[in-house]
């Protein structure tokens, strides 16, 4: 087990910088989520981790030892890859025991840990079959397998579940879970995915364009999230938000709406069109066309048309405002006061 | 509805016609012709003189010595140049993996020996291998090292003949390994580094592996071509010197006028030898040959 520390780290691709002095550390033994839309330097980030992509300058440490320069297969960590690399050519034993044979553990000793692994995984009757002849739920557990046994500092994943069916994808989503609960062991998880990011970390990590957005538990990350762009980019549909003067903004999550065919009352009301109607069993999605733009609302009342004239309303404590910068206003700040009163005055103006 | 149903049961049979005319023209019919000949004392002046003598032509094939020496030859031209056009290729590949500008330029010049007939290259090699003026021989003695009778001296003659043909083929199969490294996905190789494969391992364990199709490939057609090698022997050493270079096809070729039944015999053992080893070489290898 270890914690990982990355330190003024940046990372330069043709003089043009991916992630630029980043500092972060993760928790010894904790499930932590890089997550973040395509190309904003999270797979960078885990690969350099692995070592298997050199930052241009900083440090990285595992378990408090420097391993910037310390090659890949040294360092203490096993990866899953998005698309396994199972090596071919091998069976599934040799693909489990070749990290084991490379490390000269024993014979006997080996057999024994692949066997035990094969079992917890459920593989012990495929271990002479060629992956080629494996489901890819049957390869993703050799890849998950092969890490293992190895009993690694840390786990790397880079989307390992993004090639799996929908159905299976949630399946292993808990298997996850449960094996991280079981082994302990940190777990440094990639995704662009931001539901498996909710459900299964413990620490969230959002990036954007090679820097970190917010570093927080979900249900804070969800609740309190610090810039307007954690906040569209956690949660789906995404927060609903909408321009006041002076650049400032204000949002609201689309299950913090009431709705009805009756004028309600709230710090912010409105009345529009529903646009659009998606029922998804429990709870049905709106889009609301308004004068103040259009809102995504989710409710667990399906009565609802297309084009039918409806309210909305929403109390003050699920109100979001972000100033010009993009970042949010806590209520403690002297600009909260200023934001609602803006919210008010355009709303009577 | 009959008309139909003779449509269909006729219609695929006319649409495979024409290639099973060609193969019928072109491969089936000569091959049984050389069979036939093969069974017969045959006269050029006038066939209908012609007597059919059984076996006899290949009894006579295998109580002649310069048979066997002709085979034997064959054997050694093939077993060289394959080994040194597979490892010299494999080597050059495996440098030339990465495509970089320099790389494709490298490929691209190993390559032109391709592209140019072996007549010319013979010609080109036999003066330069020439023992007195040849540039090979100048090139040795200026680094001071000792000079080569090459193409003149028994002992040396059919490693000459190797060399020109290695130089001439690797251009071709290095570009077929070179591809099918490009292949093998990267995040293999990056697993194996965090399973802290050595890079003996790396190559042995998985370069190798994954592209045994190819080498499996270039194995038998390379076999096949160089049992059958002509040209070279032809244009640089005709057989000579006191047979040192004779191989199976310049052997028939040298019986082509005096002796068709004796030529067509030695032909069709030829090909029995070719069809036995690659017969051969499916059974030993198929097996670790890894297929996708």
């Amino acid at each position: 087990m270890a914690s990982i520390q990355l330190k003024q780290i940046t990372k330069t691709f043709d003089k043009h910088d991916v992630i630029k002095d980043l500092n972060l550390d993760i928790e010894d033994g904790k499930f932590t989520v890089l997550v973040g839309p395509s190309g904003c330097g999270k797979t960078t980030l885990l690969r350099m981790i692995a070592g298997l992509e050199v930052q241009t300058s900083g440090q990285i440490y595992v378990g408090g030892k420097d391993v910037s320069k310390v090659a890949p297969g040294q360092r203490g960590i096993a990866m899953v890859f998005q698309n396994y690399a199972i090596y071919p050519t091998m069976s599934v034993r040799e693909n489990i025991e070749f990290g084991l044979k490379n490390n000269k553990v024993p014979k006997a000793e080996r057999t024994e840990l692949v066997e035990g692994i094969a079992e917890t995984v459920g593989l012990s009757d495929y271990l002479d079959r060629k992956p080629s002849t494996l489901s890819g739920g049957q390869r993703q557990r050799v890849a998950l397998a092969r890490a293992m046994v190895k009993k690694p500092a840390v786990f790397l994943m880079d989307e390992p579940l993004s090639n799996l069916d929908a159905k299976l994808r949630v399946q292993m989503r808990i298997e996850l879970i449960e094996l991280h609960k079981k082994l302990g062991t940190t777990f440094v998880y990639v995704t662009h995915d931001q539901v498996e990011a909710m459900s299964m970390a413990d620490k969230i990590v959002l990036m954007n364009k090679g820097e970190i957005q917010q570093e927080a538990p979900p249900e804070v990350m969800y609740h309190t999230p610090s810039n307007a762009f954690t906040a569209q980019f956690i949660g789906v549909p995404p927060m609903n938000i909408s321009a006041m003067s002076d650049g400032f903004s204000f949002g609201f999550r689309p299950e913090s709406a009431s709705l009805s065919k009756e004028k309600l009352l709230g710090a912010f009301a409105a009345h529009g069109r529903i646009v659009t109607r998606e029922m998804l069993g429990s709870e049905t999605i709106y889009q609301l066309k308004t004068e103040h733009g259009s809102f995504m609302i989710k409710s667990i009342d399906d009565s609802f048309r297309v084009d039918d004239e409806v309210h909305i309303a929403v109390k003050q404590d699920k109100l979001h405002f972000f100033d010009a910068r993009q970042k949010r206003i806590a209520p403690s700040e002297p600009a909260y006061e200023q934001s609602l009163d803006l919210l008010r005055g355009r709303r009577y103006g | 509805m009959d008309k139909h149903r003779f449509m269909k049961a006729v219609l695929p049979y006319l649409l495979v016609f024409p290639a099973m005319f060609g193969i019928a023209v072109f491969v089936i019919y000569p091959v049984l012709y050389l069979g036939y000949l093969s069974f017969y004392k045959y006269n050029l002046m006038n066939p209908a003189k012609s007597k059919f003598v059984g076996l006899e032509n290949y009894a006579a094939i295998f109580a002649r010595d310069d048979f066997y020496k002709s085979l034997f030859n064959t054997a050694v031209y093939t077993f060289g140049t394959v080994v040194l056009t597979l490892a010299i290729s494999l080597a050059i590949a495996v440098w030339l993996k990465r495509s970089t500008k320099l790389n494709a330029f490298v490929q691209a010049g190993i390559f032109t020996p391709h592209i140019v007939s072996i007549v010319s290259i013979s010609l080109v090699w036999l003066w330069m291998m020439e023992p007195n003026l040849g540039f090979l021989n100048f090139a040795l003695k200026s680094l001071g090292l000792p000079t080569s009778q090459w193409l003149q001296s028994s002992d040396t003659a059919l490693l000459s003949v190797i060399i020109v043909s290695v130089w001439q083929g690797i251009g071709y199969y290095v570009l077929i390994i070179v591809a099918a490294l490009q292949g093998i996905s990267p995040s293999i190789y990056e697993a194996a580094s965090l399973d802290n494969a050595s890079n003996w391992k790396v190559f042995y364990k998985i370069t190798l592996p994954m592209i045994s199709p190819q080498l499996f490939f270039i194995l038998i057609i390379m076999t096949i071509g160089s049992f059958k090698v002509f040209d070279t022997v032809r244009m640089m050493t005709n057989g000579g010197p006191n047979n040192a270079t004779n191989t199976i096809v310049y052997y028939i070729y040298q019986n082509r006028t005096t002796n068709i039944g004796y030529a067509s015999a030695t032909g069709m053992v030829l090909m029995a030898i070719i069809g036995i080893l690659t017969f051969v070489y499916f059974r030993m290898l198929a097996k670790k040959v890894h297929y996708q």
